[in-house]
């Protein structure tokens, strides 16, 4: 298995191919554009369709018709492309179609900058367009996890008839890494008897979002809903580093993480006892994780490239056991170790431990 | 005993919900027959869009999937391009196509994607209670124009097919009439001709079919006809506007 050195929109794109994305529909934003040209290069020589799209708008609800007519399909953009996605993505969590969706993220609100930021948090976990219905959220830490994600992603879309969303940033986007691709991938081909593909010898098939029978639209909410609390028990994902000892558990994801690591490994050699707790699924979010590690001899401290998203989850976690800190940059600005360092020895000062 | 008629097998005879005086049910009808005439019901996968006509996954009897409001040309292009070898028909009506829905009609339309879009133009939003469209016309009342539409407050009405004709990536344009026997036996013939193109892997067709909306227009079925006629016909005149098909050997 050869290491090679890429870029995790490169790997990422790579990795859906190896994944079997048959289809990709675009529309140019930075910083993804390295995963529609990736696509445009490689998917028509490898079995597969490109197509830019005149919108995120039409390119999501392209993304609906060739899920549902049961291929392997992708889209990515950034963050205010993710915004015009919204309706069809609603659309897409109703009628339970299958893709990948990855959002690149950029800095906001508004057209806001194209620096790295981890603002979309609340949108992509708790919903994002219109109704009842979540999203399976993975946050890749490295270029190796934004290509092993997507694959996972496409498998866990297939399995539970879900939109996964790959939640990166700038930077994992842009930065180059060796990454490792697992030769003769076996791709879980997952039969699909309800995708539209023309109804030879059976029933027509209906793939649909509207049910105005509230009777009927209920009992399919409760089903959507049902699904959800399965997805929570099976799929939750996590890494945790010297957390057993730790009085003083950094909690971040993707790029904050990597931050967050060196900030812990310093506080470390200061001989502070600090971990880390690192969600990989955004949603479901590691709940149970956190609330296990939450006591009174501990204390948490979130760090996020947002205004404060990820740490209400975490708090909601915790749920009072322990104090919940939270450290930020915003604006596209990115934590430095010394910025969590600071605040990782303030807490110290301020706690009895 | 000879059957001399009766329902096209692509169509369910699940009761319609149109309202009378509704021509829906009869284009309904004609997109039926000519997926019969043409046998690719099970080759075919059609796009109910939103608006009157959403409720079509529940009449055509071939794989449906529903769009969101003016998408069913994404929609349809995400299936093609992963199914090329079968049929996708788009259905739309005059507000999902000619105002939400413009910029993937005209996309769709530039790439030249090898579907067939029905369009349905009755100069009205029928499933939301009769407001202005695209379509209606300069002194007409909705309930949103409610002294009649004027080019000052509103503009004035899109003609898509002369517009869509601008495109060097459509293959046939045509618009037809539902309102007599005459015109309905014409919009059959477009139609039909449509699903032909595709199937000749020969591009973007599309067919608008002037329709009717007795109820929001208040008026009775017959009164609609009539009205069509003499006031959507001068405006949007009927006839071919584009069709390349002969040139590229269909």
């Amino acid at each position: 298995m050869a290491r090679k050195l890429m870029r995790g929109n490169d790997a990422l794109a790579e990795a859906a191919i190896l994944a079997g994305c048959k289809a990709f529909f675009g529309y140019p934003i930075t910083p993804q554009n390295e995963i529609p040209a990736y696509m445009a290069d490689q998917l028509p020589l490898r079995g597969g369709v490109y197509l830019q799209a005149e919108s995120e708008v039409s390119a999501i609800n392209m993304v609906y018709g060739a899920a549902g007519a049961g291929a392997r399909v992708m889209t990515s953009s950034s963050s205010p492309g993710i915004s015009l996605k919204q309706e069809g993505i609603s659309y897409i969590a109703a009628a339970e179609l299958p893709c990948v969706i990855v959002n690149v993220m950029r800095c906001g609100p508004g057209l806001g900058g194209i620096h790295p930021s981890q603002g979309d948090y609340f949108q992509a976990v708790k919903g994002g367009g219109h109704g009842d219905y979540k999203l399976i959220v993975l946050a890749p830490g490295s270029v190796q996890e934004m290509a092993d994600l997507t694959i996972l992603a496409f498998d866990l879309a297939d399995k539970w008839r879900n939109p996964v969303m790959i939640l990166a940033d700038g930077i994992l986007g842009q930065m180059m890494e060796p990454v490792v691709f697992e030769e003769d991938l076996k791709i879980n081909q997952v039969e699909k008897p309800w995708a539209t593909t023309g109804a030879i010898g059976r029933k027509p098939n209906i793939i649909n979002t509207l049910d105005i029978v509230p009777e009927s639209l209920e009992q399919k909410n409760i089903a959507l809903l049902t699904k959800y609390d399965e997805i929570r028990k099976q799929e939750v994902r996590w890494q945790e580093i010297h957390t057993e000892d730790a009085d003083l558990i950094l909690v971040a994801y993707g790029t904050s993480a990597r931050v967050a690591r060196s900030a812990m490994e310093e506080a470390r050699k200061k001989g502070l006892k600090v971990g880390l707790f690192r969600p990989i699924s955004l949603y479901p979010f590691p709940e149970g994780e956190i609330s296990r590690l939450a006591s009174s001899k501990t204390e948490f401290l979130t760090i996020e490239m947002s205004s404060g998203q990820m740490v209400e989850d975490v708090r909601l976690a915790v749920n009072g056991k322990c104090p919940v800190h939270f450290t930020n940059r915003l604006g596209g600005m990115v934590p430095t170790v010394e910025d969590i360092l600071e605040k990782i020895e303030e807490i110290y000062e301020g706690s009895d431990h | 005993m000879d059957i001399v008629f009766q329902r096209p097998e692509s169509m369910t005879g699940e009761q319609m919900h149109y309202c009378p005086g509704c021509t829906h049910g009869i284009i309904h009808r004609l997109v039926g027959e000519a997926i019969d005439d043409l046998d690719i019901r099970e080759q075919t996968i059609g796009i109910a869009s939103v608006g009157c006509s959403v409720f079509a996954y529940d009449y055509f009897n071939c794989d449906m999937q529903q769009a969101s409001h003016g998408r069913a040309p994404a929609v349809a292009t995400g299936i093609k391009r992963v199914l090329p070898d079968k049929m996708v028909f788009a259905y739309q009506g005059d507000g999902d196509l000619a105002s939400i829905g413009m910029a993937e009609i005209v996309h769709a339309a530039a790439r030249s994607e090898n579907i067939t879009v029905i369009f349905v133009n009755n100069a009205i939003y029928g499933m939301t209670s009769g407001q202005m469209a695209p379509t209606t016309l300069i002194g007409q009342k909705t309930t949103t124009t409610p002294r009649g539409r004027t080019v000052s407050e509103a503009g004035y009405p899109i003609k898509m097919c002369e517009l869509l004709a601008t495109l060097d990536g459509v293959t046939y344009l045509e618009r037809v009439s539902s309102h007599d026997a005459k015109h309905i036996l014409q919009a059959k013939r477009a139609i039909k001709k449509a699903f032909e193109i595709q199937q000749g892997g020969k591009g973007f067709a599309m067919v608008e079919v002037l329709s009717t909306c007795s109820v929001n227009w208040g008026m009775t079925p017959i009164e609609s006809m009539d009205w069509l006629a003499d006031n959507m016909i001068p405006y949007y005149p009927l006839g071919v506007f584009k069709d390349v098909s002969v040139e590229e050997g269909v």
